[in-house]
């Protein structure tokens, strides 16, 4: 028990969360009792439909909202407690899906030393950090430029160096790649992708994109505001016909592995990238 | 075209006075503005003139664009000319049809309109000569000293800066719902002044709603990231008061002193003091 506590980042306990009431002061229960936990270094994605409560969760998880019901402990924090607020949204950063309604400030270098200005990080130390985090997400040059002249996956990254200055353990992603054309998708995955690998991040992204997600660690499927599915990427795919029924698409290679099945084709259920699929053609 | 509206315009050209500590000019443009209202004879006028050319001139600015800025409030000015050189009871010096010109009335005129264009121009070379950062920054710290104000001296510099990183997001913003409403017909070239005020309307409410959703987002967001207003918050740039800052200093106060003697000459430049 204690050396699993060690490496948790986030133990989410039975958790209930209703908004209070819509137009017809109906409440309507956005979690329905989800428990789930992020290890430490795991590179977790959660899908799920409109509705399904992902964002509601990724909220909970960075202390803007609170549970109704249950406990989210982040790093062996409770939410609850307020006077863990502040350690848990800098131990827990959060990237959000419009890039830009969450730049502040008018000049980049500005905008990604706002967290650590607010944390009340020394002058000398913070010119060091907003310096290192502009590098891991390879921006450097855009230093002095003022963000509403760079493209969206320039403004997502930079939005990802000012949550790295306030040095996480932990970053949430929701849906950072929504309002982005295919190449600041890209961009935005690989910078993604690189921090969890060499970084050591614990990444959670929460997306619509199921190609984005193919090489998580686990994949968590949320639906009405339940946990319906979890486990690695290649068990959860192979049930297209289950993820179609809740209103989510498969990767297109699974899905036209799927497609092929049905006329009577025999290949794997598994497939998830076209490397796999000109492989399991070709045998 | 919505673009070219440059609120709080900063013209870089790297000059000793860009390169001034912001808090330096925010105090002497202060005084000298104060100081405008203080003079009471040509002499004062001739001096800020002097002081005025040459600032402009080490800032590197070009003369045609700080005029560009008084063009804007060429119509105030000539109210104000045009109320103070009739409305002022005096010695009658010319008279036009029921209306009489009195010698007080063109003193007044002439000190009212050189007040208003020295205001303007010595304004608009502090803006232009610091960048809006150095310029909030700058507030900031002169607020800390103005009694009620000092309180909310970081949140109004906050939303001055927030106000700044929104203006050219939301005018492309603009721009998009103006096609939009355009490519479905909406016309805001023609009609007069009420239609082309009424056919705006469909372009504020959903900039306004925009806006609302942007302000919520935004707030979240700054919250995410730990803010919790001014108190115990550091600052990456510190505003540093070098050796020029000092000197340069010295030198504002001089001409603020300057100024006030003018006040006391008594041998009158035109006008009989």
């Amino acid at each position: 028990m204690i050396m699993e506590s060690k490496n948790r980042m986030i133990d989410v306990r039975d958790v209930y969360f209703t908004y209070p009431h819509n137009n017809e002061n109906e409440s309507v229960v956005a979690l329905d009792g989800v428990s789930l936990h992020i290890e430490k270094g795991e590179f977790v994605g959660i899908i799920g439909h409109n509705g399904s409560g992902k964002s509601t969760l990724s909220k909970l998880l960075n202390a803007i909202i609170f549970p109704t019901q249950g406990d989210v402990i982040v790093s062996g924090l409770n939410t609850k407690d307020h006077e863990n607020l502040w350690t848990i949204r800098q131990t827990a950063g959060m990237v959000f899906q419009n890039p830009d309604n969450q730049l502040v400030a008018t000049i980049v270098e500005e905008d990604v030393a706002f967290g650590p200005e607010n944390l009340g990080v020394p002058p000398q130390e913070i010119r060091e950090r907003v310096d290192r985090a502009l590098a891991v997400v390879e921006m450097q040059a855009y230093a002095h430029q003022k963000p509403h002249q760079l493209s969206g996956g320039q403004k997502q990254r930079i939005a990802i160096a000012g949550i790295l200055a306030m040095e996480p353990e932990c970053i949430i992603f929701d849906e950072p790649t929504a309002m982005l054309d295919p190449s600041g998708r890209r961009e935005v995955m690989e910078t993604i992708k690189r921090l969890n690998r060499d970084k050591d991040m614990t990444v959670i992204h929460i997306t619509h994109f199921m190609e984005e997600i193919v090489a998580a660690d686990r994949i968590i499927v949320l639906d009405k505001g339940k946990v319906v599915m979890e486990g690695e990427p290649r068990t959860i795919f192979r049930q297209v016909k289950r993820l179609k029924e809740i209103g989510l698409d498969v990767p297109q290679m699974t899905e036209l592995a799927y497609e092929l099945r049905i006329e009577g084709l025999k290949i794997a259920d598994d497939v998830l990238s076209i490397e796999e699929m000109v492989n399991a053609l070709c045998q | 075209m919505l673009k070219d509206v440059t609120i709080g315009q900063y013209y870089p050209t790297g000059s000793v006075i860009h390169k001034l500590d912001p808090r330096t000019k925010i105090l002497f443009t202060t005084a000298f503005v104060v100081m405008l209202f203080f003079l009471n004879n040509l002499w004062g006028y001739l001096a800020t003139f002097v002081i005025l050319v040459t600032i402009t001139l080490l800032s590197k600015i070009p003369v045609g664009y700080i005029i560009r800025g008084i063009k804007g409030l060429v119509l105030i000015i000539m109210l104000t000319v045009v109320l103070n050189l009739f409305m002022t009871p005096g010695t009658t010096v010319a008279t036009v049809g029921p209306l009489t010109v009195t010698l007080e009335g063109l003193k007044v005129a002439t000190y009212m309109a050189l007040r208003l264009i020295f205001l303007v121009i010595g304004t608009s070379i502090m803006t232009l000569t610091t960048s809006p950062i150095d310029l909030t920054d700058g507030m900031e710290w002169c607020m800390r000293f103005v009694p009620f104000v000092r309180r909310y001296a970081h949140e109004l510099a906050m939303m001055m800066s927030i106000a700044l990183r929104f203006i050219p997001t939301l005018m492309e913003e603009t721009e998009r719902i103006m096609k939009a409403q355009k490519a479905r017909g909406a016309n805001f070239e023609t009609g007069n002044i009420i239609s082309r005020a009424k056919n705006l309307i469909p372009i504020l409410i959903p900039l306004f709603i925009s806006a609302f959703r942007r302000a919520d987002e935004l707030a979240t967001a700054m919250e995410a990231r730990c803010y919790r207003g001014g108190e115990n918050r550091t600052r990456m740039k510190q505003l540093t008061f070098e050796f020029r800052d000092g000197t340069s200093l010295v030198l504002m106060v001089m001409m603020i002193v300057g100024l006030y003697l003018t006040t006391m000459i008594q041998i009158p430049l035109i006008f009989p003091v």
